[in-house]
């Protein structure tokens, strides 16, 4: 389809109102990166819930521990290099799509995927430790506000992982076609919005926690 | 044939055919913006684990005194890498999706702080004007 | 040997006889009736072998406007069953003075009230608004469909899902007894530990998933599938207000789901996010649930103001007033409905200074709604109005309407609110808002769109019946509230002991069967007009003289909307077609590519009825599984590549032609 404008005016020097030349103006597919998009804007928007949540509840402790008690900064600084390296995996996988390597491409997913599972488990590791120790979600407002906002970003990355190894084999089975190409790119979008948050989670929540 | 928009048609700037949609197929209209580069993705990368890396030093480290200082600077450095982020692994810019992926962006960001500050200043003036709910929450007050 | 308790509850959870309302006699006469009507339904459609034709044609869908059509069905559905509840609310208050009780126990009657709210806005207001908008948005930006089909069929049926699973809470357990908004503590497990709230709970966000992606949907066609020519400030402003609504659908439901989700871990779970004790804040929630909830009043009146600019300019021949004014009006409106939230709670004891930013902030949101108003008359000053069906509705909002809206400014200054807080006044201007602004839009966009969707007008006589009736009743209904209010009674009452009051409840109630004639009115047109149709018949596509580009095709509109995707060059497409002498083209057609139906939203909703069924009544096995079912049914459907088909030329050629044949007929 070739990229010439179309004609507002036809042949008879009158306004033309239909495009008769059969060509269509918008295509499946066209509107799904925008579409992924304002999905993920509706997705910060529970996040933005959850931090509001935590910023209020976050300091009524209930006489039990504080985050300062619990935090173990170490752990929290190796996790979230965890993420910050799937990152860039996502993007060596992304790069490789891009000049049309689906060996490679499968490659960077799949150690995407290991750092994105080796970061789920030290979460439930935490989070098994923090239970174990008597500080689970029922024991404060604090802890009910802890475990919702770092549980949902816990989720959405498993589901990311679900998503991710879907997409591999989908891209095994049918290559980099233009619809697993799209695919890929709202799950990079999915991904890196996930870092983003936990951004904001690790400052607000372990960094500042600590501090107080 | 002419190409020329027609009277009415004529004030705006880019014709009826100037969508950014209407005739590529597929992606190849922001292959570039949507995958970016390596130089891109690594520069991201070293950024993120600076920003990253003197947040967690600031706050294990005890660098500063003062847990006020200490907390303007971790969420100064959240702030930067957030926007790090956007650029360079979510490839914001002005132009994807003719300018619609920033708007949204935009009007989420307005939401979001609209969100939390509202809350968090309704809910502190409730606790500064209400009394606290229990006893041992005002003992667990700051 | 009667079976192992522990095992009957691994099965059934905490389902058992006794959770069937055997001793409610008005429940079992409703069942009986809905059971044989279903019964009948089911049995027309064997005798007249229409199963398949039901779910080819119109449960598997993807088609926008037989999905908008399925909305407007189920919003319609859903108003019968809100409106009985309100005819019981208002006999059961017109009653219930000095010792007599009344006719419905409170247990019974907390729960008419709760599922009167909830139904009203979630499942009458929402599927309607969004119905109108699914039908309409697509014909008037010159597109074939919205921007992803399959996920609007989807859409549709999570709401419907929504929908049943609060009618089975009609006959199954019991129904929230909290208020719409459920607000802890009175909603947490301390004190309404049985199934009514999780009934709650898991309907929204059940129905929510569907909101939320049909706003998703609809962003994305209006921002992506508009036609060559149609600039964001030629929009239709019907599309106009769709799109702002949408957005605002877009950032504000996930607030609802998050919030719920809060509530219900506080339920399941046992977490402190809004009890009592360990920190816990309920505050928290009300604050919360408001920053979705006052959105959600723009969500359902900004289509309604869409409608009636349409009307308007339709009826009075003319271009409208101030186009650009409007749009922006509507812009601001929609930014600044984020920050007026707490005027609904400014008892809570935020103090003065938040209080008073959010009564500012109320006040300065009236006056883009003022300036509508002013559009509107201005485009009717020196208008040769017509004063069909869809206009009567019109003026008949702009009075109700400025009424309510100056009620509203009332209540947003803080110490007069101190006053009104939770009386019968607030009841009466939110009536006021939401009956004389949503409900008479959208009255007014179904009898202004009907003929498009069906090829024939609705019959005027029995809309004028239908128009009065609601407008004289929604005066009898609701005036007498304000003065209630003024004199201090509190809404959610269901006996007095005053027998001074006991009139105007009287004079509400007559009200209310007003209404409850304007509602019947209103389905008899249809009727009437279904057995009339041949005389009712709009052959043209354009029967009101319409100006933008739904009006441009056929009534109904064929599957592809468009045989040639039109181009625009200016506000009101359609009137400038026609002014400028556009001529149909009425050969070289071409095949159109369309996307194919596909059984798998209905399958999906099914499975999150199964799992909240699951979740409300503890089956967890049931929940698991359905959950499980959702995942894999999801992926499996991600893997099917055979979406799409071509509709070949001769067929369009053939579609084409009728029309070609009606058109000269019609001359």
């Amino acid at each position: 389809m070739s990229a010439h404008p179309i004609d507002t005016i036809g042949p008879d020097g009158k306004p033309a109102f239909y495009i008769t030349d059969g060509r269509e103006t918008v295509h499946p597919g066209d509107g799904t990166m925008l579409g992924f998009w304002i999905y993920l804007m509706s997705d910060c928007l529970i996040f933005a819930v959850l931090f509001a949540t935590y910023g209020v509840v976050g300091r009524n402790y209930a006489a039990g521990p504080s985050p300062a008690d619990l935090f173990d900064l170490p752990l929290v600084a190796i996790n979230t290099s965890m993420l910050l390296f799937s990152s860039i995996t996502y993007g060596f996988a992304m790069l490789e799509m891009a000049r049309n390597r689906k060996a490679a491409t499968l490659f960077w997913l799949g150690v995407t995927g290991v750092f994105g599972a080796a970061f789920i488990g030290l979460e439930l590791y935490e989070f098994h430790h923090l239970i174990h120790v008597g500080a689970g979600p029922q024991r404060s407002a604090f802890l009910s506000a802890f475990f919702t906002l770092v549980g949902t970003h816990g989720l959405h990355v498993t589901f990311g992982l679900v998503w991710l190894v879907t997409l591999m084999v989908q891209v095994g089975r049918g290559g980099l076609t233009a619809s697993n190409r799209r695919r890929l790119s709202c799950l990079s979008l999915f991904w890196h919005f996930l870092d983003v948050v936990w951004i904001g989670v690790f400052s607000y929540v372990y960094l500042m926690g600590v501090l107080q | 044939m002419s190409a020329q928009p027609h009277g009415h048609a004529g004030h705006h700037d880019h014709g009826p055919a100037g969508h950014g949609h209407d005739n590529h197929h597929d992606d190849h209209g922001h292959d570039g913006a949507a995958h970016g580069t390596l130089k891109g993705y690594v520069t991201g990368f070293v950024l993120a684990v600076i920003l990253t890396a003197i947040p967690f030093w600031l706050v294990m480290g005890e660098v500063f005194a003062s847990p006020r200082v200490t907390a303007a600077l971790v969420m100064a450095f959240a702030v930067v890498q957030i926007v790090v982020h956007m650029i360079y692994f979510l490839h914001m810019n002005g132009k994807s999706e003719g300018g619609w992926i920033m708007l949204a962006l935009i009007f989420t960001l307005i939401i979001v702080v609209i969100t939390i500050a509202g809350s968090l200043w309704v809910m502190y003036h409730l606790d500064t004007n209400m009394m606290p709910m229990a006893p041992h929450d005002m003992r667990n007050m700051p | 040997m009667s079976p192992n308790p522990d095992q009957m509850s691994f099965v059934f959870g905490r389902l058992s006889l006794d959770s069937l309302p055997l001793h409610e006699p008005i429940l079992v006469i409703t069942f009986i009736a809905v059971a044989l009507g279903g019964l009948a339904a089911m049995g027309a459609l064997t005798y007249f072998r229409l199963w398949g034709p039901l779910w080819r044609d119109w449960l598997t869908t993807v088609d926008h406007k037989r999905i908008g059509i399925m909305y407007v069905i189920l919003a319609l559905i859903m108003l019968l069953r809100g409106f009985s509840d309100a005819l019981m609310m208002r006999a059961q208050q017109a009653i219930a003075f000095g010792g007599a009780e009344g006719y419905l126990p409170p247990h019974h009657y907390d729960q008419i009230f709760t599922a009167h709210g909830v139904i009203m806005i979630f499942f009458f207001a929402m599927p309607l608004v969004t119905g109108l908008m699914n039908f309409v948005v697509p014909l008037q930006i010159g597109a074939r469909d919205v921007a992803f089909p399959f996920l609007n069929n989807f859409s549709f049926w999570m709401t419907a899902a929504g929908a049943a699973i609060v009618m089975m809470s009609l006959f199954v357990g019991e129904f929230a007894q909290t208020g719409w908004l459920a607000y802890p503590p009175l909603s947490g497990s301390a004190y309404s530990p049985g199934v009514g709230v999780d009934y709650y709970i898991w309907a929204l966000q059940i129905a929510g998933v569907g909101t939320l992606l049909s706003g998703v949907n609809l962003v994305a066609t209006i921002v992506k599938m508009r036609a060559p020519g149609l600039t964001m400030m030629k929009l239709p402003v019907f599309t106009w207000t769709s799109l702002c609504t949408n957005v605002l659908i877009v950032a504000a439901f996930p607030v609802l789901t998050a919030v719920l989700v809060l509530l219900s871990l506080d339920r399941y779970v046992g977490t402190n996010f809004f009890t009592n004790d360990f920190g816990g804040n309920p505050m928290m929630y009300v604050n919360l649930i408001w920053i979705w909830g006052h959105p959600e009043v723009y969500i359902l009146i900004l289509p309604a103001f869409g409608i009636f600019s349409e009307v308007v300019s339709t009826f009075c021949s003319k271009r409208l007033f101030g186009y650009t004014s409007m749009v922006y009006a509507t812009v601001v409106i929609t930014i600044l409905s984020y920050i007026v939230w707490l005027h609904h709670f400014f008892t809570m004891g935020s103090g003065a200074s938040v209080n008073s930013f959010f009564g500012i902030t109320t006040m300065i949101i009236s006056i883009p709604t003022g300036a509508k108003i002013f559009n509107w008359l201005f485009t009717m000053y020196r208008g040769r109005i017509r004063f069909e069906v869809p206009m009567l509705w019109t003026i008949g909002f702009m009075i109700t309407f400025v009424i309510g809206g100056m009620t509203g400014v009332l209540l947003a200054v803080p110490p007069a609110d101190f006053q009104l807080h939770n009386s019968l006044f607030l009841i009466a201007h939110f009536h006021n808002v939401i009956i004389g602004g949503v409900v008479f839009g959208l009255l007014a966009g179904i009898t202004y769109w009907f003929p498009k969707a069906f090829g024939f007008k609705l019959d005027p006589f029995w809309g004028k019946v239908s128009f009065w009736c609601w407008l004289i009743g929604f005066y009898l209904a609701f005036m007498p509230l304000y003065v209630l209010g003024l004199m201090g009674v509190t809404r959610r009452i269901s006996r007095f002991e005053d027998p001074s009051l006991q009139i105007w409840f009287v004079i509400a109630a007559i009200g209310a069967v007003l209404i409850a004639v304007g509602i019947g009115a209103f389905l008899l047109q249809i009727v009437v007009s279904f057995l009339r149709r041949d005389k009712l018949r709009d052959l043209t596509g354009d029967p009101w003289g319409g100006r933008t580009l739904e009006w441009a095709t056929s009534s109904p509109p064929p599957d592809y909307n468009f045989a040639f995707t039109p181009i625009i060059h200016s506000h009101d497409a359609w009137w400038d077609m026609k002014g400028r002498g556009h001529v149909r083209p009425v050969s070289g057609f071409h095949a159109i590519h369309m996307p194919k139906n596909t059984g798998a939203g209905v399958i999906l909703a099914g499975l999150s009825v199964g799992f909240a069924i699951g979740m409300i009544w503890y089956m967890w096995w049931l929940a698991v599984l359905s959950f499980a079912a959702i995942v894999i049914y999801s992926i499996a459907h991600t893997f099917n590549n055979d979406r799409d088909f071509y509709i070949p030329a001769e067929e369009v050629v053939a579609t084409e032609d009728r029309r070609t044949r009606l058109l000269s007929a019609a001359e």
